[in-house]
């Protein structure tokens, strides 16, 4: 069977659909193409159906938050969707930035059944709302749980280590269980 | 065998207090609850597999069920999601039961210091023995559970009159 | 004393779940009291930790199968991000702790990429006969446990005496027998000890023959036939779509192995075949499994003689991201002060992401790091082959009976703390 030639995703994307595009960004050979938040579905299912690029797999969902920095024009968080070809075996980084008060991406659940729980992860730690998604509740923290830990404004938590100085002080107050 | 063992004497009859061969049967035959959380659950598997034989201490028997099983070794760290579920299998033992905190996660948190992690598993259930390590040696393991087995050793019936349970 | 109330904290798990809030998860019949549904776990013998799968139930038949995790959900990521780089590979010991050199060797692989930092030769070889060891200490344990789920008691006390020999290896190199910390970001902690290279040649002279021993009491065994065979197939488009990896994937028949298809430590030097299941269902899963451990065995007899040829020192020779060797710092003031900012300050990456996929035991374990350009890590995270595989334990186990999902799970080789991290 003939391999039809690989083709560079962003030349691609870009003939394909230009608007949705909105930065290519090459760091240690690694692309990355900085896609709008609402065309990610349209632009992943490009990637995936098209000859020449059959991003058949997809590795990971990270999601970033840069607070208290923004980046593309006040756009606090970030989503990056890491493809693998295994074609032509290669990585594609397509990354996506949302703002604070809206951080909605259409789910990509469609196009790769494997985003279900990396999005519903993602919603849980990071509080970013997945539109369309089937199932979008808490996965690792619990239900009623309040804030979304692994926002960089959401406290790391911590108790005063008990060191023998001062361990008489930290037993007379933590909640030992009883029978 | 100690305790009985010392005062056999060809007669083929045993003298010795009621305690002592209660608290006797009670370290002979302590079976544990089959409960793993994370890395320790391993340790605490090698601890009773081929190499470090945990049976002959008489504790060969993993219960799946807490109503059988007469110690819980809290192998691992125990996350806030878990903790009620712990709480849970605690209140279905049947007393006499005990607990060992296995681990430096189990009895303080150990590395994670964070908001997932309960800071110790005291702050759930009350603990009989801290076993330290990150994970523990099968043999700090056996360590903690022989003094568990010191510790049971010295109950005394008035203090089992006034315990609550 | 203060002690930081949380924002979360007062949070408790209900345990009387709302039947309605299952409307549109299970089928109607359940809500109907039809079918019925079943908790397994958390705490349950053979969901290898604490994984809580909610059945429906016809009769013995599952209907369907809700996983859910979280049980052993520690926040590693979050807290690598209040440590300086170095101190990170600690906590990345205990996401996948049956193999826990994978996780030291993607972080630092990530960090390395990161940096820009290169690996001297003899390092990576060392790398590659740690991960290699873990690959067979991992698959040791899978094994055990997996005969254990089916009924074949004998097999666990025989992969666990094997699997104390390489624990008693990784003491001889890190002085811990499971959170080794030993692949660090340029290389590893120390040089081999001396008495490391012939304990790991005997070990290699008789394991082959122990591999055959295992599979004398299973591949051929009716009884385990008969619960594996036909059980729990996974088409290759479902795998690849439910992004499975690592000898599930390969159990269905799909050719993807890192080691091959994207070499890392020097991989590609190495002469070894990547097994391939035909049916993928738990029994070629199973096989795959066994035929890795002896092409692992081939890897590190060839590592042994690479190591004699291999130039360079266990880690770099960069001073910026490497600490000086104990010896320098009665003599060189130079030395002391790299040492002093290494261990007070860490260094600085640029703020720029890297993601670095390798292939663990259980499959592909990814590091998406992101830097700050300062000393700590804006955002690291980790994909974990674990989380993709009980994503798709749904998907796998409908229409099996209930006794086949342990052999299921048995099968797709979980480990909760890889999953949850």
């Amino acid at each position: 069977m003939q391999i039809p030639a690989a083709l560079n995703p962003a030349d691609a994307l870009k003939g394909k659909m230009a608007d949705a595009v909105l930065d290519v960004k090459t760091f240690r050979d690694e692309t990355t193409i900085v896609v709008e938040p609402s065309r990610v579905p349209e632009v992943l299912h490009f990637l995936r159906d098209s000859r020449g690029l059959v991003y058949n797999y997809l590795s990971d969902i990270s999601p970033v938050d840069y607070y208290p920095e923004t980046r593309y024009d006040g756009r606090r968080f970030a989503v990056s969707y890491h493809l693998y070809s295994l074609l032509y075996n290669r990585r594609l980084r397509v990354k996506t930035y949302l703002f604070e008060d809206d951080p909605t991406v259409p789910t990509a659940t469609e196009v790769y059944p494997a985003a279900n729980w990396l999005e519903r992860e993602a919603h849980d730690m990071m509080g970013i709302d997945f539109s369309g998604h089937p199932d979008l509740r808490r996965l690792l923290m619990p239900d009623d749980w309040k804030g979304h830990p692994h926002r960089r404004d959401y406290p790391l938590g911590y108790e005063t280590v008990m060191f023998s100085f001062n361990a008489e002080n930290i037993a007379k107050h933590k909640p030992f269980a009883k029978e | 065998m100690g305790v009985v063992g010392s005062k056999l004497g060809n007669l083929g009859v045993v003298t010795t207090t009621l305690e002592t061969a209660v608290n006797w049967g009670r370290t002979g035959a302590m079976w544990p609850l089959l409960f793993g959380l994370a890395c320790c659950a391993i340790e605490m598997m090698s601890t009773q597999a081929s190499d470090y034989d945990l049976s002959r201490f008489g504790m060969e028997l993993n219960r799946a069920s807490p109503r059988q099983s007469d110690l819980l070794i809290v192998a691992g760290r125990l996350t806030r999601k878990m903790a009620p579920v712990v709480r849970q299998l605690y209140d279905q033992m049947a007393s006499p039961k005990y607990v060992i905190s296995m681990g430096d996660c189990a009895s303080c948190g150990g590395v994670y210091n964070n908001y997932a992690i309960v800071q110790g598993v005291d702050e759930i259930i009350p603990v009989d023995v801290y076993v330290a390590g990150c994970p523990p040696r099968p043999e700090q393991l056996i360590h903690g559970i022989l003094t568990l087995h010191e510790k049971v050793k010295g109950e005394r019936f008035a203090d089992w009159l006034t315990e609550k349970a | 004393m203060t002690m930081m109330t949380h924002p979360g904290a007062e949070a408790t798990s209900s345990w009387e779940g709302n039947i309605e809030e299952l409307r549109n998860l299970v089928s109607d019949r359940a809500l109907s009291g039809e079918t019925l549904l079943l908790n397994m776990g958390p705490h349950h013998p053979s969901t290898h930790g604490v994984l809580r799968v909610l059945l429906e139930l016809d009769g013995e038949e599952i209907v369907t199968c809700l996983p859910d995790v979280g049980y052993l959900h520690t926040g590693i990521e979050k807290n690598i991000e209040s440590k300086t780089y170095e101190k990170g590979v600690t906590l990345t010991d205990r996401m996948d702790y049956l193999a826990p050199m994978s996780n030291n060797a993607v972080f630092s692989m990530a960090v390395e990429k990161l940096a820009g930092l290169d690996v001297p030769e003899r390092a990576q070889v060392i790398r590659v006969i740690c991960l290699e060891l873990t690959r067979l200490n991992s698959h040791l344990v899978w094994l055990g446990t997996h005969a254990l789920d089916l009924g074949a008691m004998s097999v666990f006390l025989y992969a666990f005496r094997e699997r104390e020999v390489i624990l008693d290896m990784f003491e001889m190199l890190s002085g811990q027998r499971m959170m080794t910390s030993y692949i660090r970001p340029g290389g590893v902690w120390r040089d081999l000890t001396p008495e490391f290279l012939p304990a790991l040649e005997d070990f290699l002279g008789y394991f082959p023959a122990r591999v055959s021993d295992y599979e004398s009491l299973l591949t051929n065994n009716p009884i385990f036939k008969d619960r594996t065979q036909g059980i729990g197939i996974v088409e290759p488009e479902d795998a690849l779509a439910w992004g499975m990896s690592g000898p599930c994937l390969r159990g269905s028949g799909v050719n993807w192995d890192i080691r091959k298809a994207m070499p890392y430590s020097g991989y590609e030097q190495y002469d070894f075949d990547v097994p391939l299941g035909e049916h993928g269902d738990v029994y070629d899963r199973y096989l795959v499994r066994i035929e890795e451990m002896r092409q692992s065995v081939r890897i590190l007899k060839q590592a042994i003689k690479r190591l004699e040829s291999a130039g360079g020192g266990f880690r770099s020779d960069n001073r910026k991201f490497v600490p000086p060797p104990r010896a320098e710092l009665g003599r060189s003031m130079e030395a002391v002060i790299h040492h002093f900012k290494l261990w007070t300050e860490g260094y600085t990456l640029p703020d720029e992401e890297v993601y670095v996929g390798i292939e663990s035991p259980r499959g592909e374990i990814g590091c998406y790091l992101h830097g700050t350009g300062g000393n700590k890590p804006r955002r690291v995270r980790f994909k974990t082959p674990s989380f993709m595989h009980i994503s798709s334990l749904g998907m796998v186990s409908q229409g099996h009976m209930i006794a086949d999902l342990v052999a299921i799970i048995g099968s797709i080789d979980i480990v909760l703390g890889d999953s949850d991290r």
